[in-house]
């Protein structure tokens, strides 16, 4: 089994939400404040409420586009903000340049629904973040198998979601090590390919697990072909 | 003595059954730089209320993690609790007429108890109006104060809430239960939500003979369908509302009305609205109004346990932890879309929202017909608890909050 000079770290995570001072009423208003308000906030409504509501995987992505259907009650809207993947987005800015688009083009091609009054407000809130590390390392796979069969939600969402962000590259921080460290570049990609949306933290960390706990197999039948 | 002490500790390693393993060890990895140092929370009540119930709980917790934490309750004269019920009244939206000597008693009581608490803790958290006047004590720049305010003040009378404004910006942050709750304040706002103990009476899980037992007890038929509503009688809990969506319901289904709560022996306007319920239920057998005294939370737990469907039809709402406890329960749940509750209720993912008598009585005959549609959404409920609006998330935000407090200095 190959081990890695680096090992792999976990970290855990926490978050704080602190209440912003713009609210939307309707959506010329929520443009402005998509426009305005900040990086923290962007994170909040997207990545942060993924891992909060990870269990609804039926058409629930981002609070943008759960407030235009809910509240705003423009179905359309709500789809092509729930269209936004962020593992598509490697910063904030890019994100945020995507939403105030998808919204600015909405406005165009409706411009009677700009002003309309939705049924209940828009408040942007901002997530603040405090990282620690775990005390948990690993230096093969059958270590990273016990680490991430044993970290809390926010650790996994933090390594398997926000981890793009980060490094800056359409990647987590699991598949990064697996492939840098220890050379699995298959199963960096495959586990890189689990579907956020569709499945909750639980699934997709199960579907990680029983990816990782083949490519063991493969290893204990290479050294004992018989 | 007005420190608390706490009665029954339940060990952090019990939530691990409930939350996780990995959730119980973050926990113990946020609270380590946290260890040894000092917090006081204080408040106003010992027994009864939200606030008290979430502190009994949370409090052992923080000690177990190392945390050198206290829970402190203010004392007063009834003259000083008959004005800060008028300013919880008025900061609520109800009729005030100012009396300056409310505002005189009200200093008076935060003066005599500042000199008796301790107020020199690394981290103090100052609960609701009753002792927000405590920061003019404060020793400059010593210690974080946090105000941490429960109740929905959204609408609230201005003169109440301008005399609370003289306080509020003194603190180093404040946090509420909702972001429509939050005001324009120089300081930071931050969000927490109320929480429930998966481990207390109220709801842990129940022998189902304990449970038949408690509906014989009170006359309910467990063979047919049960709505139920556990609140306070009070106007704003709506529960002849209640009937009457019930009354539309039962033209096309065969069930039973619970309404349970306290309220109505010791506050006359509790005792005037279960009179005018009694009046709406009259001729209905299959309509129960049963008074429970002020904490039976076992018998709560049972009949939300027991329920088909749970309602919480509120014409205002702070946080509606009941709508919680009936979710933990996997249960479906009804309710208004007011105050808290559709953070609670994501309408068609965790529950059904509803706006009017007869979207109610509309929403509860939806589920009625379609029980595996009800069954996914008292599932989800669960999940949705679980993640949000447990004790344990409580008790994370809190290191969190003081984690970031004691980097900013």
């Amino acid at each position: 089994m190959n081990v890695a000079e680096t090992p792999f770290e976990f970290f855990t995570v926490a978050y704080l939400t602190r209440i912003g001072n713009q609210s939307a009423g309707n959506l010329e208003e929520l443009l402005a404040g998509l426009e305005q308000c900040s990086d923290a906030s962007i994170f909040h409504h997207t990545y942060q409420t993924l891992s909060s509501h990870h269990f609804l995987t039926e058409g629930f992505s981002n609070d943008f586009a759960q407030w235009a259907l809910a509240e705003a009650n423009r179905d359309a809207l709500a789809e092509q903000f729930a269209a936004l993947d962020i593992r598509d987005y490697t910063s904030i800015a890019a994100l945020r340049s995507d939403l105030c688009r998808v919204l600015r083009d909405f406005i165009t091609a409706f411009p009677q629904f700009g002003r309309q009054e939705a049924l209940d407000r828009f408040y942007f809130c901002e997530s603040l973040e405090v990282t620690m590390p775990f005390a948990l390392t690993a230096t093969n796979l059958d270590e990273f198998r016990d680490g991430v069969a044993t970290i809390s939600h926010a650790s996994f969402h933090f390594h398997f979601v926000t981890s793009r962000l980060r490094l800056q590259f359409r990647t987590n921080d699991f598949s990064h090590w697996l492939a840098g460290s220890l050379g699995l570049d298959s199963l960096a990609e495959n586990i890189n390919h689990i579907d956020i949306y569709t499945n909750t933290l639980d699934s997709a960390r199960a579907k990680m697990l029983r990816l990782v706990d083949r490519e063991r197999r493969k290893y204990e039948h290479d050294a004992n072909p018989s | 003595m007005s420190t608390m002490q706490i009665p029954a500790k339940i060990p952090l390693d019990d939530y691990s059954s409930v939350i996780g393993e990995g959730e119980v060890a973050e926990l113990r990895t946020l609270a380590r730089p946290l260890a040894g140092r000092s917090v006081v929370m204080i408040n106003s009540t010992a027994v009864g209320g939200g606030v008290a119930e979430i502190l009994n709980r949370l409090v052992p917790l923080a000690e177990e993690l190392g945390i050198n934490i206290r829970w402190e309750v203010m004392t007063g004269g009834e003259d000083f609790f008959e004005v800060t019920k008028s300013f919880h009244n008025a900061l609520h939206g109800a009729p005030y007429h100012p009396d300056p000597r409310h505002f005189e008693i009200f200093r008076a009581y935060n003066e005599k108890n500042a000199r008796r608490l301790p107020l020199d803790a690394e981290f103090m958290v100052i609960h609701d109006p009753q002792p927000a006047g405590l920061i003019s004590y404060r020793e400059k720049n010593a210690n974080h104060w946090v105000w941490r305010c429960h109740i929905d003040l959204s609408h609230p009378h201005p003169a109440v809430w301008n005399f609370l404004e003289n306080y509020v910006p003194h603190y180093d942050a404040a946090i509420f239960s909702s972001p429509e709750f939050a005001k324009q304040l120089p300081i930071p706002q931050y969000l927490f939500h109320p929480a429930i103990d998966p481990l207390s009476e109220k709801n842990r899980d129940l022998p189902p003979e304990f449970i038949l037992d408690v509906l014989a007890r009170y006359g309910i038929d467990h063979l047919r369908p049960i709505l139920t509503q556990i609140s306070r009688f009070d106007r704003l809990k709506d529960p002849v509302g209640v009937i009457r969506a019930y009354r539309i319901v039962r033209r096309y289904f065969d069930c039973q009305l619970v309404l349970a709560g306290g309220g109505a022996s010791d506050d006359p306007e509790g005792a005037t609205v279960l009179k005018e319920a009694q009046h709406a239920a009259e001729g209905d057998p299959d309509i129960k109004l049963l008074e429970l005294p002020a904490w039976a939370p076992l018998e709560v737990n049972a009949l939300q346990r027991a329920s088909t469907i749970v309602i919480q039809k509120s014409l205002r709402e702070g946080f509606g932890l009941t709508v919680s406890e009936a979710l933990w329960k996997k249960k479906p749940v009804v309710a208004s879309a007011v105050g808290g509750i559709p953070t609670q209720i994501i309408h068609k993912h965790t529950g059904l929202l509803a706006h009017s008598v007869e979207g109610t009585a509309y929403q509860i005959r939806f589920l009625l017909s379609h029980p595996d549609i009800a069954g996914r959404l008292g599932e989800r409920g669960h999940q949705h608890v679980k993640e949000n609006f447990l004790i344990t998330q409580n008790l994370k935000r809190y290191l969190t909050l003081f984690l970031k407090l004691g980097q900013s200095c």
